[in-house]
């Protein structure tokens, strides 16, 4: 799906988190938005997954204005920072709430449920795993499991915020080519927000730099290597 | 330098105290339960029965006594699902959205610990009493307030208030809003997340409150007092009978009431402890992540 974003602000009492900003994203792009904190990019991330509503401007999913919808209508695949995994459901549970609380007239059968379940159990390598509580799993399987929560949903577009955040280097560098495979086994357009530069060069098609509520530069990983277009870009990517 | 022979070794836990003074602060605080918690216990229950069971159990058949542990339960029964939901309500909004004034709203969920519960109970005699004009009214329609139950109702309500939204608040803070935000983007209603995500992840935190809810609501003395006018067999609820019984030197039967108002309380606490071993797992699992 195609995601325009127009010009949308986004102010909190008087301090402006996000001064008005454009962007594009191409059907089945896999961007990043990169930024130290406090920069803008979860609240676009929020605001693109409805979580957030924008003081100004407008969101235009492949064409239609898609501003005033709620969360529910968005049928965004949100993968949270800490994972939010609903703590006191199993793993199977989790990954079936989404499916579960659709309206009855649209909701799967029982036996539909499972067999969906089992099918992203298995995408995300996990298949033993589905009778287990969050408490008992790893932080890299905590990730998985709610990437594979997203995707039960058949969502139209997959956002990330800070996937890697809380995870050791390792586990990492394996969970990068994960999201890497499934994004391109899913087709779905994908934005992922991060403060680490190298997970945004290496695992992006398109990379959004922001500082202070403004998109710095937008362009392909080795473009903004080569041709940053500002001191603060320059900066960031060096450090 | 290594010429000096070292001392041996001492393992030694680096917060443990030298054990005389570990054993002076344990025998502090056997010593202040004992005076203070199980002394007073015992001797309620041992009072009771210094006739005899008979006579204890024959004191709380009376009719007056019945009366009273009907309109305690009663009381029990209506105050504290009003308080669970007013809790719940108020916790929620507190945790989960943020607005002007928050901190205020906090201050006056936690009123009624600062107020005394005898001046709770005149600002209900004064709100409803047949002196104001709204008290008139409703003792003229036949439904009065004061000196009735709808009166006691309000005073335990009041007093009980600040139980369950205290419970309730801290884990809903410590649990934040992610879950409740993952499921609202599976699609899942407002509703549906209250039903499906936050209320079982509150749910420990909620019976607590609710048990102490309970406990105090059946042993409200000082509100009670003010707005029940202490009418015998109609508007006096156990603890007001036992302060009745004990004023004429009826020391059995006050005591034995007493002795019932506790073994309430110790059941509360007794079911809420058994809940607790029986389902520590969860209990572990939605408190920490």
């Amino acid at each position: 799906m195609h995601i325009e974003i127009d010009e949308i602000s986004k102010a909190f009492g008087t301090t402006a988190a996000l001064h008005p900003v454009s962007l594009s994203i191409p059907s089945g792009a896999l961007v990043a938005l990169l930024g130290p904190s406090g920069s803008g990019k979860t609240t676009l991330l929020r605001i693109l997954g409805g979580l957030e509503f924008p003081s100004s401007g407008r969101v235009l999913f492949d064409g239609h204005d898609a501003t005033g919808l709620s969360v529910q209508e968005r049928r965004a695949g949100f993968v949270f920072q800490s994972y939010a995994l609903f703590r006191h459901m199993t793993v199977f549970e989790n990954i079936a709430y989404g499916l579960r609380a659709r309206p009855r007239a649209l909701r799967p059968t029982r036996a539909e449920i499972t067999r969906r379940v089992t099918k992203l159990l298995d995408l995300i390598q996990l298949p033993d795993i589905g009778p287990r509580y969050p408490s008992q799993l790893s932080g890299g399987q905590r990730q998985r499991v709610a990437l594979a929560r997203a995707l039960a949903i058949e969502p139209r577009m997959l956002l990330l915020d800070e996937p890697f955040g809380a995870l050791d280097a390792k586990v990492r560098k394996e969970l990068r080519s994960g999201l890497r495979e499934i994004h391109d086994e899913t087709g779905l357009t994908t934005v992922f927000v991060t403060h680490d530069q190298d997970e945004a060069m290496e695992l992006a098609d398109f990379v959004v730099v922001m500082s202070m509520g403004r998109i710095e530069q937008i362009g392909k990983p080795q473009d903004i290597r080569a041709r940053p277009a500002t001191a603060f870009v320059r900066e960031f990517i060096s450090g | 330098m290594s010429d000096t022979p070292l001392a041996p070794l001492q393992f030694r836990s680096a917060i443990a105290e030298p054990r005389a003074a570990r054993w002076a602060l344990i025998g502090i605080v056997v010593l202040g339960l004992g005076v203070l918690l199980f002394a007073p216990l015992i001797a309620v229950f041992a009072e009771a029965l210094t006739r005899g069971w008979a006579a204890a159990l024959a004191s709380l058949g009376n009719r007056d006594a019945r009366a009273a542990i009907k309109l305690t339960l009663t009381i029990a029964a209506i105050s504290v699902p009003l308080n669970a939901a007013f809790g719940i309500a108020a916790a929620w909004f507190i945790t989960k959205f943020d607005f002007r004034g928050k901190a205020f709203l906090i201050t006056l969920i936690d009123l009624p610990f600062s107020v005394s519960p005898v001046v709770a109970g005149l600002c209900i005699v004064l709100m409803f009493g047949a002196n104001s004009a709204l008290g008139g009214w409703l003792v003229a329609s036949g439904y009065p307030v004061v000196f009735a139950l709808p009166g006691i109702v309000l005073a335990t309500v009041f007093v009980t208030f600040p139980f369950v939204a205290r419970e309730l608040i801290p884990v809903m803070v410590e649990q934040g809003r992610a879950e409740e935000e993952a499921a609202l983007t599976l699609g899942a209603s407002g509703a549906r997340t209250f039903l499906t995500v936050t209320l079982p992840n509150i749910r420990w935190a909620l019976l607590y409150g609710v048990l102490l809810c309970n406990a105090r609501a059946m042993g409200e003395f000082g509100a009670v007092a003010v707005v029940s006018g202490k009418i015998r067999g109609q508007t006096a609820s156990i603890p007001i009978t036992i302060e009745m019984l004990y004023n004429e030197y009826l020391s059995v039967a006050a005591f034995s009431l007493a002795a019932l108002l506790a073994m309430l309380g110790l059941i509360t606490l007794l079911l809420k402890t058994i809940l607790e071993l029986r389902h520590a797992d969860q209990i572990a699992a939605t408190y920490h992540h």
